[in-house]
Formats: C-alpha cells, structure tokens, sequence
C-alpha cells in the first residue's frame, strides 16, 4: 500500500512539475465549499478582506498593520483598506516580526483594537516571544489590572505546493502550548471571515492561521453581514458511525475526500470533523464522536512528534478508552523539515489518510 | 567611442592611462595604490557630466594611451567615481585603483554570467520548471563580484535569499545554481534547498528568514578569531532587513569583541514593496551600527565595491567590526510573484538601466581604457551564454533525488534507530553528507 502511494504520488509529483496537462488537480486536495445559501461568491482572501473592512468600520480604534500590508499585502488580504481607512489605521512596518508582536501588543493594551499579520507563519518565530512572554501572560501577571486581549494575529500558514522550508510551515502546535492564547484555523471563506471578527472582538490574544492554500483556491457564497463564528466550537462536517476522522485547515478538504472515497471503495462510514480551534479545543465534540465510532484518525500537516494531534489523541484514549476499538492514528508530515522536492509524499494526502482508515479498521 | 561613451553618464573618471606596468605600488591602510610614474599621461578630470572639454581630453588621453604603446593596455589606473562616505573613520579606501587586463576580463565573465543566470532563472520560472520562490540579483552584480575580487582563501561569507550569484561566485558551477533552483539532484543542495538555500565551502549560504544570517555572520567571524586564521565574514543583508533586531544585536556583540565582520547593507532601495525612506528613520546605512565605522560605496561600481572591501578586511582583521552600505538596485520585483512596478516606476527602473547599470558602464570603462576589445566582449558574451544555455538544459533534464531523501539529513546521529515518521517507524536515518565546515 506504502509503495502503490508513492507511486501515485510521484506521478501526481511529475505532472505538478512539469505541468503535465493532466486530471489530477495541482493541489493535494479538492476544495468542499461550505454552503449557507447566501451571501456573494468570494475567496478566502476576499472573506478576510471583507471581515477586516467590517471590523475597521465598526470600531473606530482599530489598526491594521503588518509588512506590506498597506499595499494590500501579499496575500491581497487588506486590498483597499488604506484607501477606505487611511494610511493612519492600515500601515506597512518594516521587516521586524518581533517589533510588530511587541507593537501590536502595546497598541492592544491601551484597549485600542490591533490586526497585525506576519507575512508568513514561518515567519512568526523572532516574535515567539513577544507572543508567547508578552501577549499571553499579561492578564495573569497583573492580575487582571491589564491584557491585551484587543489583539489578534493573522498568519498565512500551511503547505503550498512549493514553499520548500521557510513558506510552508504549520506551527500551531508551538501556540497551543501557551495558556493565554486563543490559537484557531479556518478551513475556508465562511469560517475565515467568523473567526477573524470572533477573535477580533474576543478579549484574548488570538492568533488566526490562515491556511495560504486556500486564499484562492476556496470559494464560497459568503454573508457579507457582520457575523462571527464560535471560538473552541469543532464543526462536525459529515456524519459517520465507523471512523472518526479529524482535522483543520487544508487538510479538513483532503479527509472529506478521503471519507467519499472509504465510503465508496472500502464501504467505511466516516465522520469528518473541522477542529477549526486549536486553543481551546472542542473536547465535547470530539469525544462525542470517539464513543461513537470507536476509531480515531487525526491528520495534520506539521511534524508528527509533538503535532497538535499528540494532544488530541493523549485525551481521547484518557476519556474514551472503554470505547476504542483501534488505538488513535495520527497521520501528519514527517519529522524533517518541510522539504522543497518533497513536499507530495511529506503531505498527510489522501493516500496515506485512506491507508490509515484501512489499517484502522482492520486493526 | 564618443557614442558609446554617451549612455553611460556615470563612468569612473579615467585619471591614468598607463603603459605596461610602469607604476610602483605603495600599500596605504591595506589598499593598493598606484601612482604613475609616466610622464606623458594625462589626467582627466569630470564633474558627473560629459562637457565637450572632456570629450576633448578623454580623446587626448586615449589616444595618447594607444599611440604610446600600439597596442592595448594590460593594466590600468581608475579613479572611483562616487565618493565613498565614511562614517567614524578618519581615513577610507583608495579611491584610485588598479585594474588589470585579467581582472577586467574575469569581473566582466563573473558579471555576465550572474546576469544570464539570473535571466535563465526567471524563464524557467516563468515557465513553471522553478517552482515557489525566487529572487533574482540583476542590477546588482558588482556587490558580489566586487566583494568577491577582495575576498581571500580564509574569507568567508553568509547571505541572504537573493544569493544565486554568489553561490556561482564562491565556485558553484551555473549548473549547480540552476538544478538547485529546478529542484534536481545535480544541484549544489541536491534539489532539497530550492532557490533560498544554497552553500559552498566558505559560503554560509542563503537564509530565507530575513536578517537572520547576520548573528550567524557575527559567530563566523568569531571563529575566524578563535582560530586566528587572519580571516573573516562578510555578512550581508539588504535595506529592508537592516531594520531586523537581530542586526543590532549582532552589531553590538561583534564591537564588543571586535570580531572581523563587515556587515554589508545592500541597499537596493526597496524592502520588497516599501521604499527605504519609508521603512527606515535612518536611511544611511552604513552610520546604523552606532559605534561601528561605516563605509558607504556605490554599489553599481565593482572597482568601488573592491576597493572598500579591500580596505574594509584590513580594517576588521585589525580594528573589528564595520558597517559597509553598497548602493545598488534591482531590476525585478522582489521575487518573482512581485512585478516589481506597483511601487516605484518603469522609468525608474529604465533609467538606472540606461546610465548605472553595473555591467555596461564597466564594459565600456574597460574598453575605453583598452583593457577589453569588443572582439573580447562578443567571445565572453557567447561563452557565457553557451554555458549558461547548457546550464538551463541540464537543470530540465536532470532527475530529481530518489524519495527515500526526503528523510536523510536531519540528523548527524539519530539516537534512535528508526526516524519517526507517520505511518511506520522502519525508517533508518541517514545521515549521506558531512558539511563542508568539518
């Protein structure tokens, strides 16, 4: 099975390198749009652009600033809002993540409302500790005369096709280590524009990954209303009595996939389950389900050793264990880095989500 | 001559045009300056634009040049032609200097080829064989190449991303730079470092976190102390990551040790789409370390950039650390996701083109000076773009590494038998190479 999945993936491999005109889709999965039945069609970067246009509107303190985003941002995410807001509320800094954390922070302790991106998610470590000595313990260590809970972080995440080491990473993990912090991840344009205006307004530093994947590639009909999606709440997005399969960002697309085809090919009920938050995780939810289908798989892209998915699963065989019928499998990235040429077989892909669904139920 | 002189309004005086070797050499602070000892060459002098005057003179000085020796020179005297600025140094680099037929030849082969790699790398981005990220070095050649011509065996040098140029510098065959960037197993990194990550013997290589090469600069050079092998580190970064903490950091320790570092700002203007001036309190780079010296050389200049590299190893090797700001430009956006137009204008980029670009204001400088005959120029040029072209060919049609690499090299000695993976623990680790730095 391991062999067959690594041909498939080298083949898959070539046509992506040589632009093989080919069936096979680009990216390593297929984009499953949430559907409300309302709301105008847009990408992810579009929802955001929206969220954040919605959020300087409401609330007149509120800044956004980052590298480049003035001009829109890389990303196109702030596209136009110096121009609705001025250059004094939607600024470019200069290349100095710790700088911008350490900004960011200040600008939320005066109560006023900071947006701050990091160009990318890798980008993010010179500011760790800002984030992770400053944002999440100011509450606690002054206790509750300060926080900075105005204060949210938004950071392009996630593999890309060809991002090679330092334009790929997920490090979700690193932040969900840290009391204080709200760490979430939206698997589209629905969730995205929710989930940023939730943690805009929620009175904790929040940090939103923003799978980078998914700004074009995901498009949906997205209310283009001021709404907000719940914080620590998972989405439980197709039901299923066999095999519980979780997972967040991009990867949320790949085990829908995977479930149509386990359904279709090895008759195996899946439930798909979006943990869309990191911190604080959705508990009910997940071991809900567990007792309910017995069987476990968690997929994430970052590094198996210590991946967010260690943590789910160390609770789930604490709190489920009388109804596991598997122990909990975890499919993730490898433990190297997020490599170049690589990239097709370090990705928990379908393959290897379907083979483990196989493995689990034959376990 | 006076036609071709014309589009480059920015060419070094010409101060001396010698015959054969009839100079001494005198040793001022670590650069070499010659002074002429033959009666009859004329001096010129210019005041940044061309006057019927010095038309007049240069003609004079040519010819007097050509008729003396019937023949084209073998080395002449150049005066740089922007003034250095210094910063906390009472004395800076010779601002007159040697150049040689050779070193002409071999700057202009190293220039060009930089050009035409880069050239090569942005169409096989463009056609979609590099994939992800790449920042191309065109405008900027004479940094590297001139720094390069300073540069001793016991230097060393740590960069950036926009480093292809430099790996091919520090002696990286053009098919190594471009199967590295096309992800193949001919590349400098076998493929598994793309466009950012690319190293040599004595070359730190390319860091795709910006600023974070200068601490590392900083520990080079610590090395070079310790091991007191006279030699030391280039560590360069540009003028959007001189606003990095980490840069100041490494300023600070590198002066309290006096370590022999020279922290070069290549200052191309903008950090990726925002201009200098509005990214920076203090856009003079090379007064930014404070208490460290700086030099600031005109980037676009290779005699220039040689020369205060020149005096700036002296200086480091015995005093410490110094701040070095090459002004430069770069003809592409960023990388190549950015058009590079949105934030400052085509005829911004056409006109540094037109009267600075580095490579055509030194081919004429050498050919006015007769150090380079068209003749030359045309076989260099056709030598350099057969090899690049075989380059490009090799980089399409290599194979990539075999997958079982994707997990080699994480480790020197793993602890444990098996490297922990996904699916199955009965993967071996290997460790396949021993870096070049043991």
């Amino acid at each position: 099975m391991n062999i067959i999945t690594a041909q498939l993936g080298h083949i898959l491999h070539n046509c992506i390198r040589f632009n093989i005109k080919c069936s096979w889709s680009r990216s390593h999965f297929t984009y499953y749009p949430t559907s409300l039945g309302t709301g105008n069609r847009m990408n992810m970067f579009n929802a955001i652009n929206n969220a954040i246009d919605l959020a300087l509107d409401e609330d007149k303190s509120a800044l956004l600033f980052g590298e480049d985003v003035g001009f829109g941002g890389v990303f196109r995410c702030s596209v136009n809002l110096r121009d609705k807001y001025g250059s004094q509320r939607v600024f470019n800094t200069p290349l100095c993540e710790q700088g911008i954390a350490g900004f960011a922070i200040g600008v939320a302790n005066t109560g006023a409302t900071a947006i701050a991106e990091i160009q990318f998610a890798d980008y993010i470590f010179p500011s760790f500790d800002q984030i992770v000595n400053e944002a999440a313990k100011y509450r606690y260590r002054s206790g509750g005369l300060f926080d900075c809970g105005s204060l949210t972080f938004r950071v392009p995440c996630g593999a890309v096709g060809h991002g090679a080491l330092y334009h790929s990473q997920s490090p979700e993990a690193y932040f969900a280590h840290t009391p204080g912090l709200r760490v979430v991840v939206p698997r589209g344009p629905i969730k995205a524009k929710g989930l940023i205006l939730a943690c805009i307004r929620d009175p904790n530093p929040c940090i939103v990954f923003e799978p980078k994947t998914l700004y074009r590639a995901a498009v949906e009909d997205v209310p283009t209303e001021y709404y907000t999606s719940p914080l620590g709440k998972a989405d439980i997005l197709r039901h299923g009595k066999d095999v519980t399969l979780i997972g967040w960002g991009t990867q949320v697309h790949v085990l829908l996939e995977v479930a149509e085809t386990a359904n279709l090919k090895l008759n195996i009920d899946c439930e798909v389950i979006d943990l869309v938050s990191i911190l604080p995780w959705d508990t009910d939810a997940i071991c809900t389900s567990a007792k309910k289908t017995g069987r476990v798989i968690i997929a994430h892209e970052a590094p198996l050793t210590q991946g967010f998915g260690s943590e789910l699963a160390s609770y789930i065989q604490e709190k489920c264990f009388l109804h596991l019928e598997a122990p909990v499998k975890r499919v993730t990235g490898w433990d190297t880095p997020f490599p170049h040429v690589f990239e097709p077989f370090y990705m928990p892909d379908k393959h290897r989500c379907l083979s483990a669904i196989n493995d689990i139920v034959n376990f | 001559m006076l036609r071709t002189l014309s589009r480059v309004s920015e060419l070094p005086i010409i101060v001396k045009q010698l015959q054969k070797r009839c100079h001494n050499n005198n040793i001022i602070g670590g650069c070499r300056i010659f002074s002429n000892n033959h009666n009859n060459s004329n001096n010129i002098i210019r005041n940044g634009r061309y006057s019927s005057s010095f038309f007049g003179l240069f003609q004079n000085a040519a010819q007097a040049g050509v008729s003396k020796t019937n023949n084209y020179a073998t080395e002449a005297t150049v005066q740089v032609n922007r003034p250095f600025k210094l910063h906390r140094l009472d004395e800076g680099p010779a601002t007159e200097v040697k150049l040689t037929k050779d070193q002409a030849l071999k700057y202009y082969t190293q220039m060009q080829t930089i050009r035409r790699l880069e050239t090569a790398a942005g169409n096989l981005y463009k056609e979609k064989i590099i994939r992800g990220f790449c920042h191309l070095y065109s405008g900027q050649e004479a940094c590297a190449v001139g720094m390069k011509a300073a540069m001793r065996d016991v230097d060393n040098i740590i960069s950036a991303y926009r480093v292809h140029g430099w790996t091919y510098l520090m002696g990286v065959s053009p098919s190594g730079v471009l199967a590295e960037l096309t992800g193949v197993q001919g590349g400098c990194a076998r493929g598994k470092g793309g466009s950012m990550h690319m190293y040599a013997p004595n070359f730190y290589g390319g860091n795709g976190i910006v600023g974070a090469q200068v601490p590392l600069g900083a520990g080079v050079g610590l090395a070079c102390k310790y091991k007191g092998n006279g030699g030391m580190c280039l560590a360069l970064y540009g003028d959007g990551a001189a606003n990095q903490g980490q840069v100041f950091e490494a300023y600070n320790m590198a002066y309290l040790w006096k370590l022999p570092v020279i922290f070069v700002c290549e200052n191309n203007n903008y950090g990726m789409g925002t201009s200098s001036e509005r990214a920076s309190c203090n856009t003079d780079y090379y007064t930014r370390g404070d208490a460290l010296p700086g030099i600031w050389v005109d980037g676009m200049d290779v005699l220039a950039v040689r020369s205060a590299t020149e005096f700036a190893i002296n200086y480091v090797n015995t005093h410490g650390p110094l701040v070095m700001e090459t002004n430069t430009y770069r003809y592409s956006g960023h990388s190549m996701s950015d058009p590079g137009t949105s934030y400052r204008t085509r005829e911004e980029i056409q006109e540094v083109r037109q009267k600075r670009d580095p490579i055509t204001s030194f081919k004429e400088l050498c050919i006015e000076l007769g150090l380079i005959t068209t003749d030359e120029v045309k076989a260099i040029d056709l030598k350099v773009r057969k090899e690049v072209d075989e380059a490009t060919a090799f980089a399409k049609s290599d194979a990539e590494l075999g997958v079982s690499h994707l997990w080699t090299d994480v480790y020197s000695n793993n602890l444990e038998p098996k490297l922990r993976g996904t699916i199955a623990y009965d993967i071996d680790h290997i460790q396949e190479r021993k870096g070049v730095n043991h």
